[in-house]
Order: structure tokens, then sequence, then C-alpha cells
């Protein structure tokens, strides 16, 4: 107690406040152009916090890690683009409501969840991470296969009518990921002899081809704007209040998502584009208007934004206590703690209590301080989004993305590996194949991939290798859970299907 | 000094050049410098060019800039530079053994070649280290050992990647040991405290950067070095227990074939000196710091490459 006190205080002062304010800034910049990723964000500031002292240093990064996550919800909801890799699901529903001329809501209902589910992350960091760090060790090559697989029943409500061409776009995505160096066995797999494919295409160039892409396309083909048309409807008052109560009134969308986002985190291997996807699903599977999702319904951004930053103090609890890094950017913020001398395990909380307290308190601030600038940031943003014309408009966003792209690896392939998924994008999404299940496909191969294979190589002695699969007491709940997902994604349809004959008998017979 | 070293840089410049491509400048370097990691940033690589970077610039005077061009593990940048990048001395690029040796054999498309470039200085190395959990069965490499004679196959290792220095380490001692054992694959170093700690493998193949940082929660039953490890007292080499094994991770840099010696020469000993300054933060992680320039790349090069290739050849 002493030394969060302690931590407390030397987080409050001058200095502190700046830092965090100047990292969630930062962070919210970066995370909201496309391409640019937490992790990226992460990796471009760090060189900065080696002049300072190890918790300012950590508290600035934990402040852009929260604040990039965030900032991926702008140009989700504005111009149907996920800044980052975790804001996928915002652009279901948040872009709708946009479209509609409810930037501003959708933006406010972003902001609101993503503070709470930032300041709920942090709580069970600091409560919980001993006990919870032992679920994170859990999860061996056979349970992630599983998780995959779990998620790969998303693909059904994704799919957005036609159950067949989501698992086109699912499997089209699982294809996708095989480009590229296998992750278990090293054998270069579909580079045509051509050396630079042997990098694979990696999600973030395949995002935003897929979604960035296709909507450019389609407002210059319609020449339209995107939300221009119905500006005058954006001045029709929903205030910060109304969403705050909508949200708060009715909190069990918001509870579910921050827990997802908070067992998911603990998972190695599965980061805040995972959370945010199953928090949308399920709030979708437990709406009691399902179909109003991916139309303009408030709750998928708030469970989208409410899961993913709950993820990132949360995603620290197997980073801090044993040293795995939860997610993609905890990589970094591992490597930064060794550069300090600090060593991941439970001394962490003890010895250098002071120092793990202030930097886990402080990702709190970080969170609070996302509710001014996000308000004053989104205001300013969509502002300029409506303003602008769009034959400004659609060229700007070009060039940002093209940047964006080449500047994630430095490489001009992926400039025209995502031209080209972006032109396939558009023709697929004509057919009626839409980009959410191929990227879902690209995001989970590569992790069922892994899982299976590893599973197969550790079970090569056993009589019956396939078992292995559903060895363990919780690969036997994951695997349930496959079935159960897969089910009830099924049946209505299916009831429906058989159940048809004599509703479409009777209501015909009404009809007449 | 530094006058009359330049001045002799020109000359001899001046007259092996005499106007043929590739100006040499006499006051290298008088540009930023670009340093490319090709690895995703968080690695051991890249914390390395982090350190390195300020004292590089304190050095040399001009700014060092690193990036990183992941893929492939390293194959896209190291294809890429050696096609493309001008030997200035303003372009480098890390390098990392095994990867430079293995990936040219296994693969027909890699893109590039282990010897295709001028390797300024390898500046550390980390020995591969088999590492099982606080809560094995095993107590020492012996008990693993007979225990995976017994039962071929069983014993699961984990480690790094394929056919990356501890797969490679792992299968010298398969070959050693005369046993057989059950190597997985897992990407990169970061899911390996999870892989111990759940109990996933038997054991992990490993840098001896695990085995300090997870130092409580594991054993470290043999490193793959020539002496102990001054992070590791107390952990027996390979050697010790009567097996030829030493091997692991080199790292270096490498500017692109046809740079001027002299060049290669300030580069050598900015890296020297950056390597000495930063010893005092890299050792306690487990780091064991190498000065291995000019021959004794070469020499190093041969040895593994004589050390791995039968091995590699055998898989293809």
């Amino acid at each position: 107690m002493d030394m969060l006190l302690e931590a407390l205080a030397s987080l409050m002062t001058f200095e502190g406040l700046i830092t965090v304010l100047v990292g969630v800034s930062a962070g919210l910049l970066i995370g909201s152009l496309p391409g640019l990723t937490a992790t990226m964000a992460l990796a471009v500031l760090l060189p900065f916090t080696f002049s300072m002292e190890p918790l300012q240093g950590l508290m600035a990064l934990g402040a852009v890690y929260m604040g990039s996550i965030y900032g991926g919800a702008f140009t989700a909801i504005l111009i149907n683009t996920p800044g980052t890799p975790s804001s996928i699901a915002t652009t279901f529903d948040g872009y709708p409501m946009a479209r509609q001329g409810r930037a501003y809501e959708a933006l406010a209902g972003a902001t609101i969840a993503s503070v709470i589910g930032g300041l709920v992350g942090v709580t069970f960091l600091l409560l919980l991470a001993p006990p919870l760090a032992r679920w994170a060790v859990a999860f061996g090559p056979s349970e992630m296969f599983w998780v995959a697989m779990l998620g790969l029943t998303l693909v059904a409500s994704l799919s957005s009518g036609s159950l067949l061409k989501g698992m086109i776009g699912g499997c089209i995505g699982m294809l996708l990921s095989t480009v590229g160096v296998s992750p278990v066995g090293g054998e270069t797999r579909f580079t045509f002899g051509f050396p630079p494919l042997q990098g694979g295409i990696e999600l973030i160039v395949a995002l935003i081809g897929l979604f960035v892409i296709p909507e450019l396309l389609s407002m210059a083909a319609e020449g339209r704007s995107n939300i221009t048309e119905s500006a005058e409807l954006g001045k029709t008052k929903v205030g910060i209040r109304q969403v705050a109560r909508h949200i708060l009134g009715k909190p069990v969308n918001l509870i579910r998502s921050c827990l997802i986002g908070q067992v998911i985190a603990i998972i190695p291997g599965a980061g805040g584009n995972v959370t945010s996807l199953v928090a949308y699903n399920e709030a979708k599977r437990f709406s009691k208007d399902p179909q109003s999702f991916g139309k303009g319904n408030i709750d998928g951004v708030v469970a989208s934004e409410s899961s993913n930053n709950v993820m990132v103090a949360g995603s620290m609890i197997p980073l801090l206590t044993l040293g795995i890094p939860g997610a993609p950017p905890d990589a970094i913020i591992l490597g930064v703690l060794l550069m300090h001398g600090l060593r991941p395990g439970l001394s962490l909380f003890t010895e250098s209590g002071v120092l793990t307290n202030g930097f886990i308190l402080s990702m709190g601030l970080a969170a609070l301080m996302l509710l001014p600038v996000g308000l004053l940031g989104a205001r300013l943003i969509h502002k300029i989004v409506i303003k602008t014309p769009y034959h400004f408009m659609v060229p700007a966003i070009a060039m940002v993305t093209i940047l964006g792209t080449f500047a994630l690896r430095n490489s001009l392939l992926d400039v025209g590996i995502m031209m080209i998924m972006g032109i396939a994008g558009f023709f697929l999404r004509l057919i009626g194949i839409h980009a959410a299940p191929i990227v879902l496909g690209l995001i989970l191969g590569g992790i069922a991939e892994q899982g299976y294979v590893q599973t197969m190589l550790a079970a090569v002695v056993d009589p019956i290798p396939w078992l292995r699969l559903v060895e363990n007491p919780l690969s036997k709940v994951l695997a349930a859970l496959v079935l159960l997902g897969a089910a009830t994604a099924l049946l209505p349809g299916w009831l429906e299907r058989s159940g048809r004959l004599d509703k479409g008998e009777s209501s015909r017979g009404e009809d007449k | 000094m530094k006058f009359s070293k330049s001045i002799l840089v020109s000359a001899v410049s001046a007259i092996a050049l005499a106007g043929i491509a590739g100006q040499v400048q006499a006051d290298y370097p008088e540009e930023p410098i670009s340093y490319v990691i090709p690895f995703n940033p968080g690695g051991e690589s890249d914390i390395t060019a982090r350190f390195q970077e300020p004292v590089l610039e304190e050095i040399l005077g001009v700014s060092v800039n690193v990036s990183h061009r992941p893929g492939g593990g390293g194959a896209v940048a190291w294809s890429e530079f050696q096609s493309n990048a001008e030997p200035d001395g303003y372009e480098l690029i890390g390098v990392n053994i095994p990867h430079i040796i293995a990936q040219p054999i296994l693969r027909s498309d890699a893109g590039y070649e282990t010897d295709n470039w001028e390797i300024i200085t390898f500046f550390h190395s980390t020995p591969n280290a088999l590492i099982v959990p606080a809560n094995s069965p095993f107590d020492t490499l012996e008990d693993l050992v007979d225990y995976a004679r017994e039962n071929p196959q069983v014993v699961t290792l984990g480690g790094s990647g394929t056919y990356s220095a501890n797969h490679l380490d792992m299968l010298r001692l398969e070959r050693e040991a005369d046993i057989d054992l059950t190597y997985i694959p897992f990407s990169g170093t970061g899911p390996l405290p999870a892989a111990l700690e759940g109990n996933h493998v038997a054991g992990v193949f490993n840098y001896t950067m695990l085995g300090v940082q997870m130092e409580d929660r594991v054993k470290v039953l043999a490193v793959a070095s020539e002496e102990r490890v001054p992070a590791l007292p107390d952990a027996p080499t390979f050697k010790e227990q009567g097996y030829d094994i030493v091997g692991g991770a080199y790292r270096g840099v490498a500017a692109p074939a046809g740079t001027p010696d002299e060049i290669i020469t300030v580069l050598e000993d900015a890296f020297a000196e950056a390597n000495r300054r930063i010893a005092e933060k890299q050792e306690p992680l487990g780091f064991v710091m190498e000065y291995i320039t000019g021959d004794q790349v070469d020499e190093v090069i041969s040895q593994l490459k004589d050390a791995y290739a039968p091995i590699l050849e055998s898989a293809e």
C-alpha cells in the first residue's frame, strides 16, 4: 500500500502529468494513421525515452500504447479504416454510424468505452496480476489451436448474409497467411522464386488494402465524400452525456466486453485484433436486436473499443509477472524493462514495487486523459473530415495509406501487395465477399497452423497423434466451445430452412 | 594525428581509385549512416542497436539511423541489401550467424549469399543453453540424455525457429550423445518462457539470456560456450560434461561488398569502442561480448559452416 502511495506521489508531479499527456497525444496521432500500429508507435518513440529516468520512460511508453490503441478508432469510424488492427471490429458499426451522420456519437462512444476499458485493465493488473498470470501458461500449442478455431467461428457472424461467402472469405484469408516462410519448419511457400515474398503478407498491409482501397474506389465511383452527405444531420445534438447515459445505463455489454478483453489479453499470441473481434461477436450474439449490428449500433463500437483498451494493461499481466508478452507491442516494453535492468517476475512487484506500481498507475492516468484529449481530437478530426470535399479527401487518404504501408517495413513490395489486395477486395465486395472474414482468416490461419503443427510434432510417439489436441482439460473445454459456437451459428439457419416449409406455407396462405 | 591519417587516406584513395567509381571520402563519415536491423523491434538485435546508436553517433560525429526491415527470418532485408546497397560506408546492416549460413543452404530462393558482403565485426555472441523447468525430473544433462536414450523421441525440446542456432545445436547434441529428441520450433524467443512455465515442452534449447531472465524458475543444464558464462556461474558447459558443443548466435554488422578498407577500419574501431562502453549493461543479461574482425570473421564463419553444413545438407 505504501508503495502504491509512493508511486502515486511520483506520478502526480508536473513532469509526470506532462509526460503522460504528451505520450497519449503522440500515441493517438500515430495510432490514427493507417499502417502505423501501436508496436510501431512504441518503437519510433522508444529512443526519446533513453534520456529519461526508468519510471518516466515507462510512463511515456505506457501512455503512447494507450493512446495509439484508442487512436485506431478515429479512422475506423470516419473513413472505415482501422488505424491499428485492434480497431477492425470498430469499423463494423462505427462507419455505418458515421454515414448516418452519427460520427460524433460513435466517436464519443468509442472514447468512453476506451477510458473505461483502460481503467478496468489497470485495475485487473494492479489487483490480480499474480493469480491471473498462472492462466497465461495454461495455453500451450493445442489450446492455441482451439483458440484460433474458436475465432474462426466468428466468420459466421461476420459474413452478413451468406455463410458460404463468409467461409470463402475466411479461406482466402487463411490461404494468404501461408505465403512466406512457414511458422513451423521454415520452408518458404508460395514465393514463386521471388525472394522478397519470403516476408509473407503482413496483416496491416492486407488490412489497409482490403478496407481502405475499396472504400476509396467506391467514393470515387459514386462521386461522394464518405460522410458529408449527412453533415447536416450531424448537427442534431447527441451530446456526450446522452452517449454516456446510454452506455452506462446498460452496463452488461460493457462488463462482458471488458471481461472478454481481459481473458484474451492474457493468452500469449492473441492481441487486440482478436479481443475486439470476439467482444463484438459476443455483443451481437447476446443482443436483443442482433440484426441492427453492422448497420450502426453503438453497442458494437463500445464492445470493440472497450475490450481492446482493456488489453493494453491486461496483456502486461503475463509480461510483468512471467516475462511473456501478451500482445505484440509488449515485446518492446519487455526490451525496455531489460534495458533498465528490470527482470520480469514477482520481484518486480516487491523490490522495485514503486517503479512497477508507478508504471501501472500511469497507464490508468493515460486512460483518464483519453477523455479530454480524445474528445477534443475527435471534434477536430470530425470537422476536418466533414468539411473537406471528397476530391481532396480521396487522394489525401490514398497518399496517407501508401506512406503508412511503406513505413511499416520500408518495403515498396508491400505497397504493391496493398494495391493488389485493394483492387481484388473491391471486386470481391461487389460479389458479396467482405473484408472482415478475409482478415480474420489471415490473423488466425497462422496461429491455428502453428498450434496444430507443434501439437502434432510433440505427439510423434503417440499411437493416435490427433488425440493430443484434446488431451488437456482446457483444450477439451475450448474444443467444446468451438462446437457450440459452430452450432449456434449454423442451427438457426438450418432450423429456418427445415422449418420454413410449414412457416412458408402458412404465410403464403395468409398472403393469398 | 587525425590530420596525417586523413591525408594518408586521401592519398591512398587517390592513387588506388584514381577517379574510378566509388569516391572515397577522405574524411568519412560526413553524412548520416543508415543501420538496418532485419528483424522486428524488441528482439536482441534491436536492443543491441539501440544501445550502440548513441555511442556510435558520439564516436563518428554523424547521426546513425536504426531502421527495421523484418521478414523471412532476415532474408528479405539481406537479399535487398546485397543487391541494392551502395558500398560507400553509409549503408550498414545487422548480420546474424547461423542465419546467414543456414538460409542460403536450405532455401533455393533466399536471395543472398553468405559471403557477398564485408562483415565489419561480430560484436557479441549468445551461447546456446539447455534449460528445463524448475520442477523438471531432470537435474543434470546426464539425466536427460539417459532418459532420452531409453525413450527415443519422447523428450520434447522447444527453441526459436527451424534450423536456427537453437535447432542446430540440439541436432548436434543428438549426434554427440546418440539420442533421438523431438524439436518443437516456436516463433522467436518470446513464447518460450510460457512453454517452460506451462510445461508444454520438457525443456528448451535457447540462449543464455533466457536462463538469466528466468533464473529462479528454471534449471540450466548446460551452456554451449568454451567457458562458463559470467552471468550464469553455476551452469556447467557442454564441454565440461563431455560433449563438444560450442555454438550459439553471433551478431554483427556488415557493409556492402567493395566498401573501401579505410572505411571498414573506421567502422571496426567505432563498433569496438561502442562494445566496450555498453558491455557493463549487456553482460549481466547473458550476452558474451566479442571483438571478431578481419580474418577472424572468416574463421568463425568457416568453422561454424563445417559444424552445421553436414546437418543442414542432410536436412535439405
